[in-house]
């Protein structure tokens, strides 16, 4: 099993639906977000290019927060999904710094906090709250070994790029592009 | 044009508008941990080679200041948690593949045995000193008995203390000014040079002083071999350090670091160090107090400049 997730960049209208989302449904501080909208502007009036991609932490197969984190703290569970445990992180902003995304930061309670994939909400057979509430429906969450998954079907059959390959960190947050 | 914003309004503290989350405790206990590893292993190595006599300021006088660097160094490590009250968590496990722990660990060590080295040599400085318990007389002649085995223990810990202060951030490959790994060796270097003139600045004996001028002298040139090759490493890499030495070559960090480091740090007390060498007094202390000050100027920068690079994408 290996949880993923595909965003259409080309169905994306940047109303940063997924990030109230995401706050509500995981109460997340106020003043803090554990996913965001990118708007990427290329070229010069007006003949201009826009991309807008919905980011978060990348759940990455070659994880650098997890390497670096002395506690054991970040670890990854079933499904490749990344976590951090509240009560093994001792805050030392070693993962954060670790993290070419920049998709951690510390909760004011002192801990480590990111996205989960929502994993409690996948357990339960439910998809992610940034998920479930896109209006236009430009997010695909799923199982990468099952090929009948909404993600895997977005994958195979559109082009794709994931954010920094350079650094070796195998992202499996997908921009559909 | 190819502009990248956040529309969302991200605004995380500590990470935008640009990442901040280590703060000035981490560089001042990275020189602190370097200095200690310098004055530790020389203690460890001239101890082995049987020169407690002709240096007693390497051997026995210079580690009563390395123990309580350590303890400063860990309270600065501790300020700078987050979780704090989680602290023990680090001794909990041991993550090979985490700096961190690796350092943890080192410290956990070295702490303790830093203060029992110096604690062998507390009666030789306060001749009136008394133990007051059988069991610390006990401990003191066990002590006394193993010391070429602790100085081997010391000397080992010293320089993993020494590269892990390096390479707690060359591990980062998420921040390009730090990924690189001649910084475990850079800071290696960097915290012998400290620890060498901190003995040289404490010593009254003109043979020791200049023994550790020399000793000086060939780490800075060291040094300054290793920064030579960083920014030749950065220069013919990715555009990713690229960016990062542009910060040192007409960026922000151009004139603290070239001014600072480079210059006050390194060149100048060489020189001065040279001077002395050939006879020209020189207060001991204008060339030991800018060598510790360029130590300590290398890790606030690097530990800055660091932190404002990233990837591109």
């Amino acid at each position: 099993m290996r949880y993923a997730m595909a965003i259409d960049t080309k169905k994306c209208v940047g109303c940063s639906d997924c990030v109230v989302a995401c706050q509500t449904e995981n109460n997340v501080p106020v003043g803090y977000c554990r996913d965001w909208v990118v708007e990427s502007v290329a070229g010069s009036y007006p003949q201009l290019e826009i991309e807008i991609r919905s980011e978060r932490c990348n759940h990455c197969d070659n994880a650098p927060c997890v390497r670096c984190c002395p506690t054991g703290a970040s670890h990854i569970v079933d499904g490749g999904v990344v976590l951090v445990d509240p009560v093994k992180c001792i805050g030392c902003g070693a993962c954060i710094e670790a993290c070419p995304y920049d998709a951690r930061y510390s909760h004011p309670d002192g801990h480590v906090d990111k996205c989960t994939f929502c994993i409690h909400r996948v357990e339960k057979g439910q998809d992610p709250a940034c998920v479930s509430v896109c209006p236009t429906n430009c997010m695909y969450f799923g199982d990468l070994d099952n090929p009948n998954s909404d993600v895997s079907k977005a994958l195979a059959t559109r082009k794709y790029k994931v954010l920094a390959p350079e650094a070796g960190t195998k992202p499996q947050v997908y921009y559909l592009v | 044009m190819n502009e990248e914003l956040i529309i969302s309004g991200r605004m995380n503290p500590g990470i935008d508008p640009y990442l901040h989350v280590w703060h000035w405790p981490i560089p001042t206990y990275l020189f602190l941990g370097g200095l200690a590893a310098g004055i530790l292993f020389f203690s460890g190595l001239y101890y082995i080679l049987g020169k407690e006599k002709q240096l007693p300021t390497a051997v026995k006088w210079a580690s009563f200041l390395a123990a309580p660097a350590l303890v400063v160094g860990l309270f600065f490590l501790f300020i700078d948690l987050t979780h704090k009250l989680y602290f023990w968590q680090l001794y909990t496990t041991i993550r090979l593949t985490s700096p961190m722990s690796w350092g943890a660990w080192t410290l956990m060590f070295i702490t303790p045995l830093a203060f029992i080295w110096s604690a062998t040599y507390l009666r030789e400085l306060v001749p009136k000193w008394d133990w007051k318990l059988k069991i610390l007389w006990n401990f003191e002649a066990l002590a006394i008995k193993y010391r070429t085995p602790i100085a081997w223990v010391i000397m080992l810990l010293a320089v993993i203390l020494g590269i892990y202060t390096g390479i707690l951030l060359s591990a980062f490959n998420a921040r390009p000014l730090w990924n690189t790994s001649l910084l475990g060796p850079l800071f290696l270097t960097s915290g012998l040079s400290a620890g060498a003139a901190t003995i040289m600045w404490m010593s009254k004996d003109h043979a020791e002083r200049s023994l550790f001028s020399k000793i000086d002298l060939i780490l800075i040139g060291v040094e300054l071999f290793f920064i030579i090759h960083l920014f030749m490493g950065f220069l013919a890499s990715t555009e990713v350090q690229i960016q990062a030495a542009q910060l040192f070559l007409g960026g922000e960090f151009t004139v603290s670091f070239w001014v600072f480091v480079i210059i006050m740090g390194l060149i100048f007390p060489a020189l001065l160090e040279v001077l002395e060498l050939r006879g020209f007094k020189v207060p001991v202390f204008i060339p030991a107090g800018l060598i510790l000050f360029g130590g300590l100027m290398l890790r606030f920068i690097m530990v800055e400049a660091g932190q404002l690079t990233r990837y591109l994408y």
